[in-house]
């Protein structure tokens, strides 16, 4: 970080500019390098130790939601991205549709019993976009240890309009998976049908903020988990949404958590604009509806384009 | 103009320091500090701080406050008097609390001289819960209310002075929610917290914390007291600390205990009288809380000098407390690594 730092700000004594790339583990060019023979494996253990001590004595900083970009960047999307790359295969489209510096909201679909999707597309967002993406969660999530906490610290937050509202004006982009529970947990049957848009809550902030609403269709979580049945009662007793049942849960225990690999297609389609109506628009419910009825329609004209184009879930066998 | 400001709560070292700073503003002509108890450092050259404070000593919970007020010619009432711990038992703090506000505010409402009235609140009234939005401004509806402890009685004090405010819509109401008070002299539930050789904490959680510097504090009430801004204000240094980081900074270790554990860990250091733990304080140990300053910062046209990880800093190194252990030895791991 030093050394963007130091490019950024030319000090009087002519500081020297040590190029970019320096910080991307390729050894800096000029004089250090016949003094101090550093070899790129010493200079990333030399990174990790410092990552460690500023990790220790607690030098970081945390926005208000209690994101942790350092923790985020250097250990947490570490740990997915190989997910991200080698197990699902993700390859992501229209990434130009998503603003590069300014304000907006990604509304995805949401599926695959677990919300593994959030997790793809925050990788997407963050390799391909280079922007953290803050979900809004449901509130179950932050109700349970850990989870709720790494959540925090990965930049999501409560879905909740004034979260919202203040991310959005914050220009930060923020991502919605209006389906809810009803999306991620439906049936294998339902795969790839959108579900209801629960009350367009993310519309009202879109419009009162008037950032642009990016539809995001994700292809290839609806077959991580396929969801065949559901213990609806133990499910109640335990308070959660649904307890699945799918063709390796319960049956092989702790191995029927392994998701299947199906290949993955993440695409963001073309924004729709919201700056055209006045914030005050936010209370009409007419309009309301029809923005997230055509925000619906686009996702799903969206998914099944992909759909086509992926072909099979598992190749390269069926 | 202030002539005459009556400040509550100076045998508390806030409350001192308030009267203290208003003393030494010379556009005040006098400041009357009040309390059930004298300031422990009256006699012991601690009254330095209140400077050309005149103490009264008067019960808050009779009606003795508005014989003062009437027979000084008070114009600004400063109320710093919230308890936050109980010092004998809940329901004298409780008293304290409420019946002390309830005696002072109708005091003031009898009174033809009292212009201004800024009271102390905190921004425990906003709960901390999983349903809550992250940020709290001073318009948000608390989602889970505080239903025990001090947050409690803040939020009656506050009802009060509401009703005050409708009552006397010609005096300037003001009503400040202090975050977490931190400095070199805070002696508070969670500077005793921070003192402990083991930290613990509740499993799985990671509470976003905020810390107000006591200066800066002194600093918004004596402007609060000199300016007429109506209203209820939030007030916290900027920025967010989370509670491991917290820990981190102290150079202490963490203990997590799984939630119901902490709540009866927190029960019997309240018996030992080491660290008050209502369940307020469990679930600020869970959920944290986080408040928008920007009302107070456009009201005032000023900022708090120190941050919220700067007024943790300053209490640290005021404790000689810090992390040299654990970074010594993550130097010496380095030393290890890069050694050929």
């Amino acid at each position: 970080m030093n050394a963007i730092f130091a490019s950024d700000t030319p000090s009087e004594e002519g500081a020297r500019i040590i190029p970019i790339s320096a910080a991307r583990g390729t050894p800096p060019p000029g004089p250090s390098d016949e003094a101090d023979p550093t070899s790129p494996v010493d200079e990333r253990i030399a990174e990790l130790l410092a990552l460690l001590r500023r990790r220790v004595v607690g030098d970081y900083e945390v926005d208000e939601f209690g994101f942790d970009p350092e923790l985020n960047d250097k250990v947490l999307l570490e740990l997915i991205r190989p997910i991200y790359r080698h197990w699902f295969r993700v390859e992501t489209l229209g990434v130009e549709n998503v603003p590069a510096d300014s304000g907006a909201l990604v509304v995805a679909n949401h599926s695959g019993t677990l919300p593994v999707d959030a997790l793809m597309m925050q990788v997407a967002l963050h390799d391909e976009a280079h922007r953290a993406v803050r979900l809004l969660g449901a509130d179950l999530v932050y109700q349970l240890p850990v989870l709720g906490h790494l959540s925090r610290k990965t930049g999501h937050t409560l879905a909740s309009r004034e979260d919202a509202d203040r991310l959005l004006r914050k220009g930060e982009l923020v991502g919605v998976f209006p389906e809810g529970f009803k999306g991620v947990g439906k049936p294998f049957s339902q795969r790839y049908k959108l579900q209801r848009f629960g009350r367009g809550g993310f519309v009202t902030s879109a419009v009162r903020a008037g950032t642009p609403i990016v539809p995001c269709a994700i292809v290839g979580a609806e077959e991580i988990y396929p969801k065949i049945g559901d213990f609806s009662t133990l499910a109640r007793v335990l308070g959660l949404p649904y307890l699945p049942i799918t063709p390796f849960f319960p049956w092989l225990g702790p191995l029927g958590l392994i998701p299947l690999p199906s290949k993955w297609l993440i695409e963001f389609g073309e924004p729709i604009r919201t700056d055209q109506y006045d914030p005050e628009d936010a209370d009409d419910p007419m309009l309301v509806f029809n923005l997230t009825d055509q925000v619906r329609e686009a996702i799903q004209q969206q998914l099944d384009a992909l759909l086509l184009r992926r072909g099979p879930a598992f190749p390269p066998f069926f | 103009m202030t002539h005459t400001v009556l400040v509550t709560g100076v045998s508390r070292h806030i409350g001192a320091r308030v009267a203290g700073a208003l003393a030494a503003d010379p556009g005040i002509g006098r400041v009357i500090g009040v309390d059930t108890v004298p300031p422990p450092g009256l006699t012991r050259g601690g009254g330095a701080l209140l400077g050309r404070t005149e103490f009264v000593r008067i019960d808050l919970r009779t009606p003795d406050i508005a014989q003062v007020i009437s027979a000084e010619d008070v114009d600004t009432v400063v109320h710093m008097s919230l308890v936050s711990e109980p010092a004998k038992s809940r329901s004298t703090m409780m008293e304290h609390n409420v019946i002390g506000t309830m005696q002072l505010l109708a005091a003031c409402q009898r009174s033809a001289t009292v212009r201004r009235v800024v009271v102390r609140s905190t921004t425990a009234v906003y709960g901390s819960s999983p349903h809550a939005p992250a940020v709290f401004t001073e318009d948000t509806e608390p989602v889970d209310v505080p239903h025990s402890g001090y947050a409690k009685d803040a939020i009656e004090v506050e009802g009060y002075v509401r009703g005050f405010a409708r009552r006397r819509p010609d005096v300037v109401t003001s009503t400040l929610r202090l975050a977490n008070l931190m400095g070199p002299h805070v002696d508070s539930p969670l500077t005793r917290y921070f003192s402990q050789p083991v930290s613990p904490t509740v499993f799985g959680f990671d509470p976003r914390l905020q810390f107000v510097h006591e200066d800066d504090v002194v600093e918004v009430v004596r402007r609060m007291t000199v300016e007429d801004r109506p209203g209820v204000f939030n007030v916290s240094g900027d920025g967010v600390l989370l509670l491991s980081q917290c820990v981190r900074k102290a150079g202490r270790t963490a203990v997590p205990v799984p939630s119901p554990a902490f709540g009866l860990l927190g029960m019997l250091a309240r018996t030992s009288g080491l660290v008050d733990f209502s369940p307020e304080q469990l679930a600020l140990m869970s959920h944290g809380r986080v408040v928008d300053t920007t009302r107070l910062a456009g009201a005032l046209a000023w900022r708090p000098k120190f941050s919220t990880a700067a007024a943790f800093d300053d209490f640290l190194q005021s404790r000689g407390m810090s992390a040299d252990r654990p970074a010594a030895l993550v130097d010496w791991l380095s030393g290890l690594a890069t050694r050929r």
